[in-house]
């Protein structure tokens, strides 16, 4: 395995693997269904009534 | 009947711990018998010392019944003695930082010939790691204990284990500072400490993770809130990032000194990798968890946008662990990768300035607090400085401009609003919130004092970094002037002296700040101290009950 090779996967594959990921976490964050668990999660700390 | 049929049985883990803490003694005993070098004697002893004291209040509490496991109840006992070890130490790194600044503009300040012991060498560590570690870290550790808690609706796993956390990080400060004032550094920034300490603080931080997975593992909450998913992240990360740049040889089992596995180039990565994301991970994200909890909570406003949040997540984690090269800028380090530290580091003005947008527009429908609660305003001020050194990082990354900036004091003013500004005013802001809470007062004792540590505070940064960029542009400049004939303009020394003035501002401004800590750990005191709203049995909160 050459260094050209080694160097290739590293960068174009490294850039696919994260830009993947990276798209799957908005979709995640951006996903119709998921709006109304988020805006719950959003109230999470003030539903705890101690202090 | 009800009462007696409560579940309070012995915390788990506390025999066992017994046991781990006698053959601990036992072994650093023998290895400090054994050697024959001084320091590692030093430290073998402290190790000792600290196995007698664990020894004898593990017996005490074992025999005395103390420790109950109540598990309907949240575990804050452990937050508490966080919170008391966070401005302990807070003071202490902050009152060295001032000491040195006084030494870098009175040189002749503490400074024995014959003795090394408080020498700026000696003590600069001793601020950073005290400040960074010390205060910065039991903060972290302290709130994420009261965070995980609270939005999972569980207590703490582990038993003991988060006990043994917070006695074993401190051990470990204890044994890094008195190390550094002794002359044991392997002179690596931020990861001073030698490879039997390292290996201690490993230990530790693995017991935190299981603290914080196990608590997570056992939550009534179905999803997990955000601030956890950023104090996740800092746990991890800071786990993977010690463990590999101490990745060191001994030199016998019973001597102090190592030597890294690396060496040139790849030695200066791995330790600029680390020092980067030391930044990225446990001054960044792990505050930012801080912010997601303490602004939301304080301003009785939800998240601005959740969906931000999670991006904000995602993309910070993921860009800051490459920036770490452009600490390596003109090095022997390849272009290339100068250019992907460099790109990597700009990129992340987007999650930065996200992330501060979030939790600014939280207060949105509560700006009037920003008026009324100075607790508020300290944190509202964090945020800003957040996204001013955030805004101010990336553009020292660009090659061009590291070139006027690398190795002057502008590093350090940049460094001074992030960790002053951001990281120390979010600190103060949860520290304000928790006090009250943890110890069941109805307020602070004075929020006349809290208008004082912010006005105070506020001025010495700002003091601070203006002195500071003033100095580092001017000794820059300094050094790539020449003269008509090629030759430097400046010998070094003239640059040094001629940052007199800027190096006492600095030294009056970090004063302000120690002024301002001073003040509100009276505040604190005198809060702890006021009648509590409920009996002392309500000390720690009762869980919700099971839905």
């Amino acid at each position: 395995m050459t260094y050209e090779t080694v160097a290739r996967i590293a960068q174009q594959g490294g850039l696919i693997y994260f830009g993947l990921i990276f798209l799957m976490g908005c979709a995640y964050a951006l996903w119709p269904a998921n709006r109304e668990a988020f805006d719950k999660a959003a109230r999470l700390p003030l539903e705890d009534d101690d202090q | 009947m009800s009462q007696l049929a409560k579940p309070t049985v012995g915390t788990p883990g506390a025999p066992a711990l017994l046991t781990a803490t006698i053959i601990g003694g036992l072994v650093f005993f023998f290895a400090a018998m054994f050697s024959d070098d001084p320091l590692f004697q030093f430290q073998a002893f402290i190790f000792v010392a600290a196995a007698l004291l664990a020894g004898f209040a593990l017996t005490a509490g074992l025999s005395g019944g103390l420790f109950s496991n109540d598990t309907d109840r949240y575990m804050d006992g452990v937050v508490r003695a966080g919170v008391i070890a966070t401005m302990f130490w807070g003071a202490v790194g902050m009152l060295v930082g001032v000491v040195i600044a006084a030494q870098l503009s009175w040189p002749n300040l503490l400074y024995f010939p014959d003795a090394g012991w408080l020498n700026f060498g000696r003590l600069r560590p001793l601020h950073t790691s005290g400040v960074i570690f010390a205060f910065g870290g039991n903060a972290l550790i302290c709130t994420s204990f009261y965070v995980v808690q609270r939005t999972c609706r569980a207590r703490l796993f582990g038993g003991v284990l988060s006990w043994f956390v917070f006695w074993g990080y401190q051990l470990f400060i204890v044994l890094a500072a008195t190390g550094y004032l002794a002359g044991i550094t392997q002179s690596r920034e931020y990861a001073e400490p030698e490879w039997l300490v390292d290996l201690w603080l490993t230990v530790v931080w693995v017991a935190y993770l299981l603290v914080f997975l196990g608590t997570l593992w056992k939550r009534k909450e179905p999803h997990i809130y955000v601030a956890n998913w950023f104090y996740l992240a800092f746990i991890v990360t800071v786990a993977l990032l010690h463990v590999v740049n101490n990745l060191a040889l001994p030199i016998s089992p019973l001597h102090h000194r190592s030597y890294s596995l690396f060496s040139g180039v790849q030695d200066a990565l791995t330790q600029w990798w680390y020092g980067h994301n030391a930044v990225g991970f446990f001054l960044t994200a792990g505050f930012l968890a801080m912010m997601y909890y303490f602004v939301p909570k304080r301003v009785e406003r939800p998240v601005y946008s959740y969906r931000l949040s999670i991006v904000h997540f995602w993309a910070l984690i993921f860009i800051y662990i490459w920036a770490g090269p452009h600490h390596l800028h003109y090095t022997a380090l390849p272009q290339w990768a100068q250019t992907l530290g460099m790109t990597f580091s700009i990129m992340l003005w987007m999650p930065s300035w996200g992330g501060m947008i979030n939790g600014l527009m939280t207060l949105s429908g509560a700006w009037d607090k920003l008026r009324t609660d100075p607790v508020v305003r300290m944190m509202v001020v964090a945020i800003a400085f957040y996204g001013m050194s955030t805004f101010e990082g990336p553009v020292m990354s660009i090659r061009a401009v590291n070139a006027l900036s690398h190795y002057t004091d502008w590093t350090i003013g940049h460094v001074h609003s992030g960790a002053l500004g951001w990281v120390g005013f979010i600190t103060f802001g949860a520290m304000y919130c928790l006090v009250p809470w943890l110890w069941k007062k109805d307020r602070l004792y004075s929020d006349k004092l809290v208008e004082w540590h912010f006005w105070i505070a506020t001025t010495g940064i700002v003091l601070y970094i203006c002195a500071m960029w003033v100095s580092g542009i001017m000794e820059g400049l300094m050094w790539r002037e020449y003269t008509p004939q090629g030759f430097l303009a400046w010998s070094f020394i003239e640059t040094v002296s001629a940052k007199h003035v800027e190096n006492v501002i600095r030294t009056i401004g970090g004063a302000m700040f120690l002024s301002g800590t001073l003040i509100m750990i009276y505040n604190l005191w005198r809060t702890v101290r006021l009648p509590s709203v409920e009996t002392r049995d309500a000390l720690s909160a009762p869980l919700p009950a099971a839905a």
